[in-house]
């Protein structure tokens, strides 16, 4: 596994026993895994702190409007949520293998497991598609751009809370002559005042973890082919060892999202 | 962790190679975390579900953390980075519900106010 020595710098010549994967500026092979591994996780912490501004925002919301949490939670599905959910653990726990197998050099099920790890991937945003695109159809959109008009049949229990709080909506309308309030005011009784603040928060934290889905996949399909080259060994799986902390952590932050948006109330 | 210094010894080099059967009871304990989860949110706990979600989803975030993610055989240095973030991130959070209620009466003496000037026109019109 030694490099091709053919280049012309007399300086490089002494350090030319290294193995093609160790980079120059490192010792040994494991030096250069602890590097990167360092870089790795202060990655993940950046990360972490990205997602937790998400987290303080939903919680400052849920704080003051419990009652959008509640109401809104209805429109979510706990079944393809719990199927997402399923989907994901499965694939950290073939990238968590794939790991393994890289340090075992295993090379064949390295590319198995690597690839059954993209495949959950891409099954988790079919998933994800066909809610979003329900939920663009029903108009449970964010903000502003919220205009669900709710079934004759999709009526659900009122608390006392809410119907307060639907009192002072009203009386809130009449001042300041609100337009939906025109002509669908009596279907419209049951929805909370800005309950497109809670599709702002679930679209911006599930599209926001989608994008790392995709990243991932993007990440997961180039260790494949390198895989496939042969590139991994014992002393030499740092990459696919930094995809899989990226990919668990991608999982992590999907074990919080599933109780907080799916299973409120 | 004081075997981990043997594994230099054998042909895995300076790999930390997680038993099998580890990951998979792992796997099989997400999943029944995740129903059981699922559970509780059908159940009334008096005000507790939320809690106890958030407990459930503690646990399966510290087992993926520490066996899919191999901070119980990582450098102590890793470990106190990682954990650090989520030190930062409870700062952000704390301070936040510090400051939820401070601009509130503000709010509602603005509410108050709105009520009689609504049928003048804005001044800055």
């Amino acid at each position: 596994m030694t490099t091709v020595a053919t280049e012309p710098h007399s300086d490089h010549a002494e350090h030319h026993d290294h193995p093609a994967f160790l980079a120059h500026h490192f010792e040994t092979p494991e030096q250069q895994y602890d590097s990167g591994k360092l870089g790795i996780w202060l990655f993940l912490v950046t990360e972490v702190l990205f997602f937790s501004g998400l987290f303080t925002a939903y919680i400052v919301y849920r704080y003051f409007h419990p009652e959008i949490f509640l109401y809104a939670d209805n429109h979510l599905s706990v079944e393809l949520g719990f199927l997402n959910t399923i989907i994901l653990l499965f694939s950290s726990l073939t990238m968590a293998w794939a790991v393994r197998c890289a340090q075992l050099n295993q090379r064949k099920g390295l590319v198995l497991t690597l690839t059954i790890t993209l495949i959950c991937a891409g099954a988790f945003l079919v998933v994800k598609y066909f809610e979003y695109s329900h939920k663009i159809h029903e108009g449970l959109l964010p903000g502003e751009h919220f205009n669900y008009v709710p079934h004759e049949e999709g009526h659900h229990e009122e608390t006392a809370a809410e119907h307060e709080h639907e009192e002072a909506v009203a009386a809130a309308d009449q001042e300041t002559h609100n337009p939906p309030a025109v002509d669908a005011d009596h279907k419209n009784a049951e929805i909370p005042r800005n309950a497109g603040i809670f599709f702002s928060i679930y679209f911006c934290m599930t599209g926001l973890h989608g994008i790392h889905i995709l990243f991932g996949m993007g990440f997961i399909t180039w260790l494949i082919v390198r895989a496939a080259r042969g590139d991994f060994n014992e002393q030499y799986f740092g990459p696919v060892d930094y995809v899989g902390l990226y990919w668990h952590l991608v999982d992590l932050i999907w074990i919080y999202l599933f109780p907080l948006l799916y299973l409120i109330g | 962790m004081s075997d981990s210094n043997n594994n230099h010894d054998d042909h895995h080099g300076f790999a930390h190679v997680m038993p099998l059967w580890i990951l998979l009871a792992v796997f099989f304990a997400l999943v029944g975390l995740t129903c059981l989860t699922v559970w509780t949110a059908s159940m009334d706990f008096f005000g507790m579900d939320l809690l106890l979600a958030m407990v459930i989803a503690t646990v399966k975030a510290t087992l993926v953390m520490m066996f899919f993610m191999h901070l119980i055989q990582d450098k102590k240095f890793n470990v106190l980075v990682f954990i650090s973030s989520f030190l930062f991130g409870a700062l952000f959070v704390g301070f936040t519900l510090m400051d939820k209620d401070s601009y509130e009466h503000r709010i509602t003496e603005q509410d108050a106010d709105l009520v009689p000037t609504t049928q003048t026109a804005p001044p800055s019109e």
